[in-house]
């Protein structure tokens, strides 16, 4: 892999170049978090946030989005050119990059590709940048800490500069056309690198193991710890909407006053919502809210590992964060491995 | 053992397995009050001509103006140009489906789900069991199955309704009595009318009818979950493999190309890894009925 390194007074001039290749957005201050939008000037874009509210997967499966439009006249037409902007995420976290290549294997690969998804993937340039864990990140044990595929350039920290890794053959058209700003990097660079690595692997406040975490769970289906869970749940879906790696969707035709022609709309759902396994004729699989709960977790930490060789999570914290009821994912984990007695309260995080 | 052997691969709309295909509605025929049978003929005539599926696959059908739902396929794949679908009237959008006269344009996408691994089934005799609606996919199976009849040995045809009247496809299945190289069994659960010259009692009433090779034979099973509770008890003990019991569940299937999640029954998607699932896998998923 192509290695640079880029002066840290010099990324103002470097992010100038961006714009070439699509509409930057980069995490800015929103309220008293993160989030990914377009800044203003260089100056308000963040090198250093904890995490964002929401994961990159709003550029790639947007809130909301019109699929194609139906007319009983003239039938179904596609609205897959509106996928096609291009986007430059600048300062994208490593957990986060997973996170997409986790949404890749489920809508880029297998027997159906997802278009709009797949437009709008390959329409994203991405640029990461490493970060320092707090105690809500467990990336780590996600083995989603550091990523080796899935971004066209990737920023490390080594101190006055960063270390630049060139993804792909995109990546490398951004460092032609800003080579002036770019270094070699040395072998001092290179120890520095691996020292601050070494640092931010053992900053994390915990090590989750998975490694038999799918028996487990079997071995816990019928556990009261999930009863505990749907006595403090909302199912407000909070923990969905923020999870890079949560995909349902629900589908809904929009229709023209007065007319049968629309839209078909898809737009974000949660397995935690009360009609997200209703069927037809009224009966519920999931009516109860701690099934609900428990439905989340075994799809992603032992039905995914199953289908796909690893969990679907990638430690970001943002569910922890997110949650109004204090359910913290790293406390359910230890307490369904025994780690903790299980208690209500032992799966909520303090205040 | 997964049920995901070589399927049909979906029509051009692959490009973009969301967007619907024109099809005009060139039949309806009123089976009972609140379950018509919709026969279907893509507008794009190369489609038509091209379209295959797997018995036991389902489509997506748009109401154009009101939504779209996942059904069952009742015709079998050996029988092209026309696509049966046996919708029961349940919701808004087959209601609005209801409305619509003959000629009317519906959107279809589809076959989606892995169907009965009909090549596997080949060989083996076939027991075919279905309960009221269950009829619906299994339709496709028996006819797939007497198009290629030197392919399979024996062929049953176990059915239960509530009533005569409840019957699907009475006149078709009561027509099948008479075919050689089949054994039709029909049962009502009560026969108000009287005039019933079939059997009358549950479905696992007419196991005491026919004789079973478990070890050579296939057992296909769609119904209520009244009836998988009862038929499954008996061909276990009739000492069936749980792995030569086959049964299709329903499930909410939005998107029916494994992404919206609406369909998942524990860690799988009904519309991807069934809907035919073996029992041995049906009591591995958690939530299953």
């Amino acid at each position: 892999m192509k290695i640079l390194k880029i002066p840290k007074a010099n990324l103002d001039l470097f992010v100038s170049v961006l714009p070439a290749f699509g509409d930057v957005y980069a995490p800015v201050k929103r309220g008293k978090g993160y989030a990914f939008d377009r800044p203003l000037r260089w100056f308000d874009v963040q090198m250093n946030y904890p995490r964002t509210i929401l994961p990159p997967k709003k550029f790639m499966l947007p809130p909301r989005e019109a699929t194609f439009a139906f007319d009983p006249a003239k039938g179904f037409q596609d609205l897959l050119a509106d996928a096609a902007r291009q986007l430059v995420l600048f300062g994208v976290h490593a957990y986060d990059i997973f996170g997409l290549n986790i949404l890749d294997r489920v809508f880029a690969q297998g027997r159906y590709s997802d278009p709009y998804y797949v437009t709008r993937r390959k329409a994203t340039t991405i640029i990461g940048v490493d970060f320092e864990p707090d105690e809500r990140h467990f990336a780590r044990s996600m083995n989603a800490d550091f990523v080796d595929s899935g971004f066209d350039l990737f920023l490390s920290d080594i101190g006055e500069e960063y270390l630049v890794l060139v993804g792909t053959s995109r990546g490398d058209d951004i460092v032609v056309l800003s080579s002036s700003l770019l270094e070699t990097p040395t072998e001092t660079d290179f120890d520095e690198y691996k020292r601050r690595s070494g640092l931010r692997r053992a900053a994390y406040r915990t090590r989750l193991e998975l490694g038999d975490l799918p028996e487990i769970l079997e071995m816990e289906y019928h556990s009261e710890v999930w009863d505990e869970m749907g006595e403090r749940c909302l199912s407000c879906g909070s923990c969905s909407m923020v999870c890079p790696t949560c995909y349902c969707f629900d589908i809904n035709d929009e229709v023209e006053l007065g007319s049968r022609a629309g839209t078909r709309i898809r737009s974000w759902d949660s397995c935690l919502f009360k009609t997200h396994a209703l069927v037809a004729g009224g009966e519920n699989f999931r009516s109860q809210r701690a099934s609900r709960i428990k439905f989340r977790y075994y799809h992603k930490q032992r039905g995914f590992v199953a289908e796909y060789g690893r969990p679907s999570c990638v430690g970001c914290g943002r569910c922890s964060e997110a949650c109004p009821a204090r359910i913290d994912i790293q406390t359910v984990i230890e307490t369904i491995r025994g780690e903790r007695n299980g208690t209500a309260s032992s799966v909520a995080r303090s205040a | 053992m997964e049920l995901q052997a070589a399927l049909p691969v979906p029509h051009k709309h692959l490009e973009n397995p969301y967007l619907p295909m024109l099809a005009r509605i060139v039949r309806i025929q009123r089976m009972v009050p609140d379950n018509y049978l919709f026969q279907l003929r893509f507008a794009d005539a190369s489609v038509a001509d091209t379209w295959d599926h797997r018995p036991g696959q389902f489509v997506e059908l748009s109401v154009i103006g009101t939504g779209e739902m996942p059904i069952s396929i009742s015709s079998s794949p050996t029988r092209r140009g026309i696509l049966e679908l046996c919708v029961r009237r349940v919701g808004r959008v087959t209601s609005a489906l209801y409305r619509l006269p003959t000629n009317a344009m519906v959107g279809i996408r589809g076959p989606y789900g892995n169907g009965f691994p009909v090549e596997q089934m080949e060989g083996n005799d076939l027991l075919i069991i279905a309960g009221g609606l269950g009829i619906a996919p299994l339709r496709s199976l028996l006819w797939y199955a007497l198009d290629n009849r030197e392919k399979f040995g024996t062929v049953t045809l176990m059915y239960g309704a509530r009533t005569p009247g409840d019957m699907l496809f009475r006149e078709q299945v009561l027509s099948l009595a008479d075919v050689d190289d089949l054994s039709v069994l029909l049962t009502v659960d009560r026969d108000p009318s009287g005039t019933w010259k079939h059997h009358v009692g549950l479905l696992p009433s007419l196991f005491s009818k026919v004789r079973i090779d478990p070890s050579r034979t296939y057992a296909a099973v769609v119904g209520p979950p009244i009836v998988y509770k009862f038929v499954l008890a008996e061909l276990l003990k009739l000492n069936f493999h749980k792995d030569r019991i086959l049964m299709s569940l329903e499930r909410r299937m939005k998107c029916g190309v494994g992404k919206c999640g609406h369909c998942s029954v524990g860690y799988k998607y009904t519309c991807i890894h069934g809907p035919v699932f073996t029992y041995w896998d049906a009591i591995n998923l958690p939530e299953i009925v």
